[in-house]
């Protein structure tokens, strides 16, 4: 699974792309969002408030409770502020 | 129907001109420009750079392109968005809607900013006398974005 991080998301994190596999049980963004934050600090922090926080599945918009799969393209970022 | 996504600047004038030629059934053409501000807020702006999500930007960008054709009869529409560094006073963004009669043109680039504002994967860093600024998401957009749902269509 391809995990992809923008502006603020990325800062935090430390990294714009990583390739993560997370165990079978977490088949939903919400689940996911749970075991990144135990990778690291910045992972945390990066999540820590989830209200702030936008999801995209295969590069479509998402909501937290939306199905995720091996081989997804998963994207975070913050409230668009394009136009 | 055509979505642009590009560092570069670009000429509006051109772009209605090549995006009416040859065309008899037009009968108005609406334009919307984005520039850069030099000010935020009481804060100056130096400069902003624009980040974007490459792959789902041009997808999103046409998927909201679809949704105004499904909504309004446009003879034509054109979405430029630029991306990276500019200046207070830049061009940003560019929406041309034609159609045969001009409430429908309105309507439709009215709708195209709106939604692209709070849908199109962009993101504005601004560089203040205080160090660079990710900009927050505007409470105004999403009203007038929520606007064009009042019929119950997404």
């Amino acid at each position: 699974m391809k995990v992809l991080y923008f502006a603020w998301l990325r800062t935090k994190v430390g990294v714009g792309e990583e390739t993560v596999e997370p165990p079978a049980s977490v088949t939903t963004v919400g689940a996911l969002v749970t075991w990144l934050k135990s990778r690291s600090p910045g992972h945390a922090a990066a999540f820590a408030d989830l209200a702030v926080v936008r999801v995209a599945v295969n590069q479509e918009h998402v909501r937290l409770e939306a199905p995720v799969a091996a081989g997804d393209e998963v994207a975070f970022f913050p409230p668009v502020t394009g136009g | 129907m055509t979505v642009r996504v590009q560092s570069g600047d670009f000429d509006p004038g051109a772009e209605i001109a090549a995006a009416t030629a040859g065309r008899a059934d037009i009968g108005g053409v609406v334009s919307f420009v984005g520039l850069v501000r030099d000010m935020a807020g009481d804060a100056a702006i130096g400069a902003m750079t624009l980040e974007h999500y490459p792959g789902m930007t041009e997808k999103e960008l046409a998927r909201i392109e679809e949704e105004a054709h499904r909504r309004w009869r446009l003879s034509t529409s054109l979405i430029i968005h630029r991306f990276g560094r500019l200046l207070p006073g830049d061009r940003i963004v560019l929406v041309i809607t034609a159609s045969a009669h001009r409430d429908e043109a309105f309507e439709a680039c009215r709708f195209l900013i709106d939604w692209l504002k709070t849908r199109a994967p962009f993101w504005k860093q601004e560089e203040t006398g205080a160090g660079p600024q990710w900009v927050a998401a505007k409470e105004a957009d999403d009203a007038a974005t929520a606007r064009w749902t009042r019929d119950g269509k997404p």
